[in-house]
């Protein structure tokens, strides 16, 4: 296990200097002086030599990459050219906001997509299975800026009863501000939900399948028993995707946060994009390419230390 | 013993030989939900090529006069966008760009993805590794992340937005077709081919490419329905399509701030987007079962 | 055509010399190789022209690996192997060159056959490599189909997964026949098929070598197959020969203790026939790390301190007949060493 968990770690650290140089490439591929968003049209040469040399563009390439590499190791991912505010506070800010609306969505996905896979494994082949399977074919061809786009104008624009975009203004206490998260947040939710159904459903229809199950239900074990052995086994697979589904929602949640002007990074990205910002822009693909690398990482370790079957090499 | 071998064929012949893409076929054809979805990407497609012979109007005339008007007005049967243009038109038309922008990336990084996975597992050893760990450094990035993060960078448009999905899907058809040519490689019709002195281009071409490209092409074409949504979604942040061409993820983008107006006229562009997303899915699915011949 | 025989009858067609190959054991955080896997540990053997050679052995001691190294389907680590007076990767010999002349049959049946191609096609495509022209190698196909017991009419044409796995071996022994070579290696070339169909392929074998003057190496672990088809019998065990010669001598006069060993776990229908030997336990010591000295001691019913300390040689015991067994090497150290002549070992 040991060693396990020291190989895992090894390979992980190739794989962010790989994902770190990706996003120190971003800057460098887009087109156009890096500079031109902060200057001003009529900037003399003087002052562009000047913004180069503090900005470390006269450098090479690969000094640059050292030098930006040694400061985001320690924390400083630079200054964000529209706001003039250090990248890392407004990523961390907005991470915060992104974080909550994915774990919201993660645990409603994982609910009510492990409810519809027990439900369709267990009576598989039966009606239930059917449109279980038919819902989740639904949850993932769905585009979900649209299906939030739906929502809004159900509950928002025609019965009133939610808010239709924005994350309130931090006063109205707890269920004031759950208002807020509800419609996104359910949104979001399809994305895992159509995938943990899925994998559920294949779990409990193997584990069924499975002869020692035949064999405890022909030994007069309760239904209750056999429920609790099928969740004993399906639960590490289970929660292996639902941790996955997080890192998928962490940086795939741009298209909702716009479309509900959620204060989080996808919002902060759609901002960067726009104002040409692109320290900003690398900063905050950088710390949520780091989220799910990490998050993987962790993923794969709790599941190998809960499930001792699964023997990696 | 030269007679016992002489009348060794005691097995019962079959009627008819079957090739591999017959059975497919034939598998498809009895499918009729994996049949009907194409029958509507079909539907789709031929909208699109023939769009000025079907669309009743020009989608890009724009009236001042008849902004968002509801759907089945006299004139606007889908109604009329948010600078008066007719809905339907411009549905049909947006059908050009959508379909084109989905279906590209996914066939250039068949391409491009085959290629470089078919290469690096056939080749193996030190080289593979080399290739498939720079895989894995685009595979850190969720999907949605790493396309706008390029376009992004890239710059708006229309091109740009095509790159960005192409580097997205790459990686993903080139670890596919990586996994299934290591597992062909290993099949002993590869190590007959070799032990009989062919080439390793030759192998490759006879006996590799007709195995491993109908897996691939399999898990290409359930991409489809992730890159239409991708890049409607592009297109949606304004990162695609620019107006005022018609196009679903845009139109849907331009539409958000009529909801208030008339909610269901801005909700239609992403009705096209869901239904040919649904039948990709549905296809691929069918393709999938209908390819997979357990031996 | 039968291949023009250069160095006559009375030299070996092939003959191998020092083959080794380990392969590397991933360990440690990086990957760096630091054990190796010693598959093939040093043989030397010979295959006569006109016969057949059996190779036997329990799986995993390098039987199927040596078969891969003849064909250089994987590099050796060291070695060398000659075919009829030339070394192969030489000036006069060609790996392309050898490759038509040595062809191998292997195990699995539908493994081995491409699915995508019909069978005529997959045995033309190796001469087509050669250069034939595609109409002349489909129409040797057609011939080598008959000649192998499939009606070419009804079989050409047809898919691999609609044959059965005799049929389909035949199809294998068809292929490998396609570029006329001389020799061919069959890795276990019969085991996966029932005994009824094993025994007409074994049969068309027979017929086949003798009209296309073919040399065999027969692998297998099937002890009966072995010796009804073999002329001579190497014994493998733990990557390194312990026994070769004489297909009678081999499985009458066992030297080896190993050898014994095995045949005594043949089953055998005459209850006088039972031997004393204990028949084998347990499973053969890891090939990463194989024991010091004899490489069986670990397991032999003979086992002395002399055995773990000193290498046995492979060592003529009478003729031809070999063995690496300190128990017939005179001089060697052990109580049961001969003082001039061998011992039978087998009752």
């Amino acid at each position: 296990m040991l060693a396990y968990l020291a190989r895992r770690v090894a390979y992980t650290v190739p794989i962010l200097f790989g994902v770190a140089l990706v996003c120190f490439a971003l800057v460098h591929i887009a087109p156009g002086d890096p500079l031109v968003s902060v200057l001003p049209p009529d900037a003399s040469a003087d002052l562009q030599a000047m913004l180069r040399t503090l900005y470390g563009f006269d450098r090479s390439y690969p000094e640059q990459f050292g030098r930006w590499l040694w400061r985001a190791a320690h924390g400083d991912l630079g200054t964000s050219i529209a706001t003039g505010r250090p990248v890392t506070d407004e990523v961390f800010k907005a991470v915060g906001y992104t974080l909550r609306l994915s774990i919201l969505a993660t645990l409603i996905g994982f609910f009510f997509g492990s409810l519809f896979g027990f439900v369709a494994g267990y009576y598989r082949d039966s009606l239930v299975d059917k449109a279980a399977s038919a819902l989740s074919v639904l949850g993932v061809s769905v585009p979900h800026y649209w299906l939030g786009m739906v929502l809004v104008i159900v509950f928002a624009a025609i019965l009133g009863w939610l808010p239709p975009t924005g994350a309130g203004s931090g006063n109205e206490g707890f269920f004031g501000s759950l208002r807020f998260m509800i419609l996104p947040a359910v949104t979001m939710s399809v994305i895992p939900m159509g995938i943990v159904a899925r994998t559920v459903r294949a779990l409990v229809a193997d584990i069924l399948a499975q002869e020692f199950v035949i064999g405890l239900r022909a030994k007069g074990l309760t239904d209750w028993g056999v429920f609790r052995h099928v969740v004993k086994n399906a639960a590490p697979t289970a929660l292996a995707v639902m941790g996955l589904q997080l890192g998928y929602l962490l940086g795939g949640s741009i298209l909702i946060e716009t479309v509900f002007s959620w204060p989080g990074t996808g919002f902060l990205l759609n901002a960067a994009i726009f104002q040409r910002d692109l320290p900003l822009l690398q900063g905050t693909i950088l710390v949520l390419a780091l989220f799910f690398v990490i998050l993987n990482l962790l993923v794969d370790v709790v599941q190998t230390a809960l499930d001792p079957r699964i023997q990696r090499s | 013993m030269a007679a016992l071998a002489q009348q060794s064929i005691v097995e019962a012949p079959q009627p008819k030989t079957t090739g591999y893409w017959t059975g497919v076929w034939r598998r498809l054809r009895r499918d009729p939900v994996a049949i009907f979805a194409g029958l509507v990407i079909l539907a789709l497609i031929l909208m699109a090529i023939f769009a000025p012979y079907i669309a009743p109007a020009d989608p890009y005339r724009a009236s001042s006069l008849r902004r968002l008007r509801p759907i089945g007005t006299a004139g606007y049967p889908l109604g009329s966008d948010e600078l008066g243009r007719d809905m339907l038109s411009r549905l049909i038309f947006g059908a050009r760009l959508s379909l084109f922008m989905g279906i590209t990336p996914v066939i250039l990084a068949f391409g491009i993805g085959s290629a470089i996975g078919i290469f690096a597992g056939y080749v193996g050893g030190w080289v593979n590794t080399a290739i498939m760990r720079t895989i894995d450094v685009f595979y850190a990035f969720p999907s949605v992340l790493l396309a706008v993060a390029l376009s992004g960078a890239l710059g708006a448009g229309f091109g740009n937005a095509l790159v960005s999905l192409t580097v997205v899907f790459v990686p993903q058809i080139a670890r596919v077709a990586e996994a299934v040519t290591t597992q062909v490689r290993s099949r002993d019709y590869v190590e007959a081919a070799r032990a009989s002195g062919a080439g390793g281009f030759t192998i490759v071409r006879v006996h590799v490419l007709g195995n491993v490209l109908g897996p691939i092409f399999v898990y290409a074409t359930s991409l489809i329905s992730v890159s239409m949504i991708l890049a409607s979604g592009l297109s949606f942040l304004g990162l695609g399509v620019r107006p005022p061409e018609p196009e679903w993820g845009l139109m849907l983008n331009t539409l958000r701030t009529a909801i208030y107006v008339q909610p269901w006229l801005a909700a239609l562009p992403g009705v096209m987007i869901f239904i040919t997303s649904i039948a990709f899915n549905l296809l691929a699915d069918g393709l999938r079962s209908a390819m997979d011949v357990k031996q | 055509m039968i291949p023009e025989d250069r160095g006559g009858p009375a030299q070996p067609l092939l003959t191998v010399k020092g083959l080794l190959k380990h392969f590397p054991v991933k360990k440690g955080l990086f990957g760096g190789a630091s054990a190796k896997v010693r598959a093939v540990d040093g043989i030397d053997f010979e295959v006569l022209k006109g016969e057949t050679l059996g190779v036997v052995g329990e799986s995993g001691c390098g039987k199927s690996t040596t078969a891969r190294l003849l064909l250089s389907l994987i590099d050796p680590t060291a070695g060398e192997i000659v075919f009829d007076g030339e070394r192969v990767g030489s000036r006069a010999l060609s790996l392309k060159e050898f490759r038509r002349q040595c062809q191998m049959v292997f195990q699995d049946s539908y493994s081995s056959l491409n699915p995508r191609l019909t069978i005529e096609a997959s045995i033309a495509f190796a001469p087509q490599v050669h250069g034939v022209p595609r109409k002349e190698a489909v129409g040797r196909a057609r011939d080598l189909l008959a000649r192998v017991g499939l009606e070419p009419r009804r079989f050409a044409e047809r898919y691999p997964h609609e044959l059965s796995g005799g049929q389909r071996q035949r199809v294998n022994i068809a292929r490998a026949l396609a570029l006329q070579p001389r020799l061919v290696i069959l890795d276990e070339a019969v085991s996966a098929l029932d005994k009824s169909v094993e025994a007409q392929v074994l049969n068309l074998l027979l017929d086949l070598k003798e009209e296309f003057g073919l040399t065999y190496i027969f692998i297998s672990h099937d002890l009966n197959v072995v010796r009804f088809i073999s002329d001579r019998v190497m014994v493998m065990y733990l990557g390194k020969v312990a026994e070769i010669g004489g297909s009678e001598e081999v499985f009458e006069r066992a030297q080896h203790p190993y050898t014994a060993a095995l045949l005594s776990s043949m089953p055998s229908l005459d209850p006088d026939n039972r031997t004393e030997v204990a028949p084998l336990a347990g499973d053969p010591p890891n090939p990463i790390d194989p024991p010091p000295g004899c490489r069986f001691h670990t397991r032999c019913a003979l086992v002395e301190p002399v055995c773990s300390a000193k290498e046995p040689p492979l060592a003529a015991t009478e003729g031809s007949h070999r063995a690496a067994c300190l128990a017939v090497q005179p001089g060697s150290g052990h109580s049961l060493a001969p003082a001039a002549t061998s011992v039978e070992l087998a009752a």
